[in-house]
């Protein structure tokens, strides 16, 4: 029997109700009124799932809808309709406190340094608020301990206990966030854009930081980013996003050395490569719809050149073909 | 040899605080043929913007140009009074920024933001002015460019409007453009658009591009010479692609190993340990040696100059290397 995987997405949706006061949805049809609702449809039926110890990256362009699936699967959104499964339990449908456990072992770090501090607290108060709130019985010098420990973990010193955040440079800052997550054991954690606020030679510490953590306490991830070489360097699985939907999902070699989707094929070469001429990118058509009114069949459809009748009126499914799950009409019947 | 186009010497910028004076722009030179196209590279806070907007004097008060000469076709602009340097900006030097959401007027349409520029540096009609604008935006692949002018900001997508930026800035066909950051924002389908666009646009008018930027990929595929910056100082100088494949400054050798193309995959990067110092705390001697894993005796004490080695074939600031290489 195939071990079951730490966390199971089925068929999620996340929509938001944009369509404000009562005025604002108001109108009228034929002397009638009716309330209009406005849905900006960020995430739909979106099916995956992350094995221990794996690194899964979620990549995307701005608006794909690659944030707020993260910020579902932890909890800070609740989905629509779908199922989330953590280690073979349902947990989207849980209420607050039967959440509580689940908040212990599902941990989440920020993009911005900056703003996911709070300023007026020292680190150490940062650090152990969460355990505090967890793990109440601990004493003092338990928690003392533990702050410590994650501290060095994540190459800080406990001379830093007693300092504020705006003493702390983006890099530091982020490994505080990092140690906050740590500091209460979790097995998962979601990152969203861990390193894009950050300087070159600082992303390569937060990223060898976070191999780290992962190869000494066996964590899993779930990594948010739009920085493809990156993603390629520390993921295992990687799964591309379009305007709220999976185009493509693989193994990170299998992916990178071969993408069939025709968005995957057109966002990887436009990858600036080092040392490399400006490659010729395959150039996408037009911009990215809005998510408020989905094109219909295939999303992607209006941007792509191999695109039929097929594509225009009906939705691709996410099928297994060669070697990856794939969303595409043209890659299942063979054309592309 | 062709001419020089920008000869920057011994450019100094400082800054005036409350706590005393900061050096952000420290000796820097660097010179651009015509047509050429050169990349300031370097993290946040290494002075690289400052370098450029010092370039057209878009430094405002607390900052000021402390010494050195900018000349730009023998024309020294560091001397240049506010008339006069109004009459380069935005004509013969333009400038395109970082942020597409920020340059431009959201009240205001695209073609009375057009116009304006035009008819505030040449003697030309409404109604030519409005064809120039025309034409430009069809250089840049803007679709049905009169009606395109009738609109506001809002109505263009990020990558629309940095490409509208770039058709202002090449309004008055000007010599050299100095472009900060121009992709930053953007998507990366977005900002391979736009660098292949500002490419064939600098190839086709013989433009000079300052190429200013963070990403060590972007500047290898676009320019042909490239310094890379630390603390306010060049501290390697050369041909760009040379430099990314064999670069001898230890700042700019750990730049290029900390990127994840440098290691195989779930390998640990090479990190250069420590953070960039702030103005007014910048180490003495050689400004790096906090951070450099090649540190000796007389870094700690002597300021390394930027000298050139024909041997190496470049312009290095760093005391490994001696007069033998010269």
């Amino acid at each position: 029997m195939p071990e079951t995987p730490l966390l199971e997405v089925k068929g999620v949706y996340k929509h938001f109700d944009i369509s404000g006061g009562f005025l604002d949805k108001l109108s009228f049809e034929k002397g009638k009124p009716y309330l209009n609702k406005t849905y900006v449809k960020a995430v739909n039926n979106v099916s995956f799932d992350i094995n221990t110890g794996e690194t899964f990256s979620v990549v995307g362009e701005s608006g794909c809808g690659k944030s707020t699936l993260g910020r579902s699967i932890i909890g800070l959104y609740k989905i629509n309709r779908g199922e989330i499964h953590y280690s073979g339990k349902r947990i989207d449908n849980l209420s607050e406190k039967q959440m509580l456990v689940y908040r212990k072992k599902m941990q989440m770090v920020f993009q911005d340094p900056y703003a996911s501090l709070n300023p007026r607290k020292n680190i150490k108060s940062i650090l152990t608020a969460p355990l505090k709130f967890h793990f109440p019985d601990l004493s003092a010098s338990e928690i003392n301990d533990k702050a410590s420990e994650v501290l060095e973990l994540v190459g800080g010193d406990t001379a830093w206990f007693k300092r504020l955040p705006h003493e702390f440079s983006g890099g530091q800052r982020q490994r505080i966030s990092i140690a906050r997550s740590l500091i209460v054991d979790p097995e998962f954690i979601v990152a969203d854009e861990p390193i894009s606020a950050l300087d070159v030679s600082i992303q390569a510490q937060i990223i060898n930081l976070l191999i780290d953590a992962q190869n000494k306490k066996g964590l899993t991830y779930l990594f948010v980013a739009h920085d493809l070489s990156v993603v390629e360097h520390i993921s295992d699985k990687v799964m591309v996003m379009y305007l709220g939907t999976i185009c493509e999902l693989a193994d990170t070699k299998t992916l990178f050395s071969d993408p069939k989707h025709p968005y995957t094929k057109a966002l990887f070469s436009a990858i600036p490569k080092l040392g490399k001429p400006l490659a010729k990118h395959i150039p996408l058509e037009g911009e990215v719809p809005t998510p408020i009114n989905l094109p219909s069949g295939c999303v992607f459809h209006g941007r792509c050149r191999h695109a039929n009748e097929r594509c225009k009126t009906e939705v691709p499914a996410l099928i297994e073909k060669d070697g990856r799950k794939i969303a595409c009409h043209g890659v299942e019947e063979g054309r592309i | 040899m062709s001419e020089k186009l920008l000869d920057v010497k011994n450019l100094v910028v400082n800054f005036k605080m409350r706590s005393g004076e900061v050096t952000a722009i420290d000796n820097v030179s660097f010179s651009l043929l015509k047509g050429e196209k050169f990349g300031l590279v370097g993290e946040s806070g290494a002075g690289k913007s400052v370098t450029g907007f010092s370039i057209i004097k878009l430094i405002s008060k607390p900052g000021y140009i402390k010494s050195g000469e900018i000349l730009f076709k023998n024309n020294d602009l560091a001397k240049l009074d506010y008339e006069s340097i109004r009459k380069i900006r935005g004509n013969r030097i333009s400038m395109i920024f970082q942020d597409p959401m920020m340059t431009l007027n959201p009240v205001l349409t695209i073609g009375t933001q057009m116009i304006e520029t035009l008819m505030a540096h040449k003697n030309i009609s409404k109604s030519e002015a409005r064809k120039i604008a025309v034409e430009k935006l069809k250089k840049v692949h803007i679709p049905s460019p009169e009606k395109r002018l009738e609109q506001y900001p809002h109505e263009f997508s990020g990558g629309m409007r940095q490409r509208i930026i770039i058709a202002i800035s090449l309004l008055t066909d000007p010599e050299l453009i100095i472009a900060d950051e121009p992709t930053t924002a953007l998507d990366v389908t977005i900002q391979a658009e736009i660098m292949e666009l500002l490419l064939q646009l600098c190839d086709s008018m013989g433009m000079g591009l300052i190429l200013i930027t963070h990403d060590l990929a972007v500047v290898s595929q676009v320019t042909d010479r490239m310094a890379v910056m630390y603390a306010g100082k060049i501290i390697e100088e050369g041909n760009t692609l040379e430099i990314i494949e064999n670069p001898k400054h230890p700042y700019t050798e750990g730049l290029i190993a900390a990127l994840p193309e440098s290691a195989s995959t779930k390998e640990k990067l090479n990190q250069i340990p420590g953070n960039m110092p702030g103005l007014g705390k910048i180490p003495e001697g050689c400004s790096f040696h906090p951070r450099c894993t090649k540190m000796m005796d007389i870094c700690l004490t002597e300021v390394p100059e930027l000298k050139e080695y024909k041997k190496l074939h470049r312009k290095i600031s760093c005391h490994l290397y001696n007069e033998k290489e010269q």
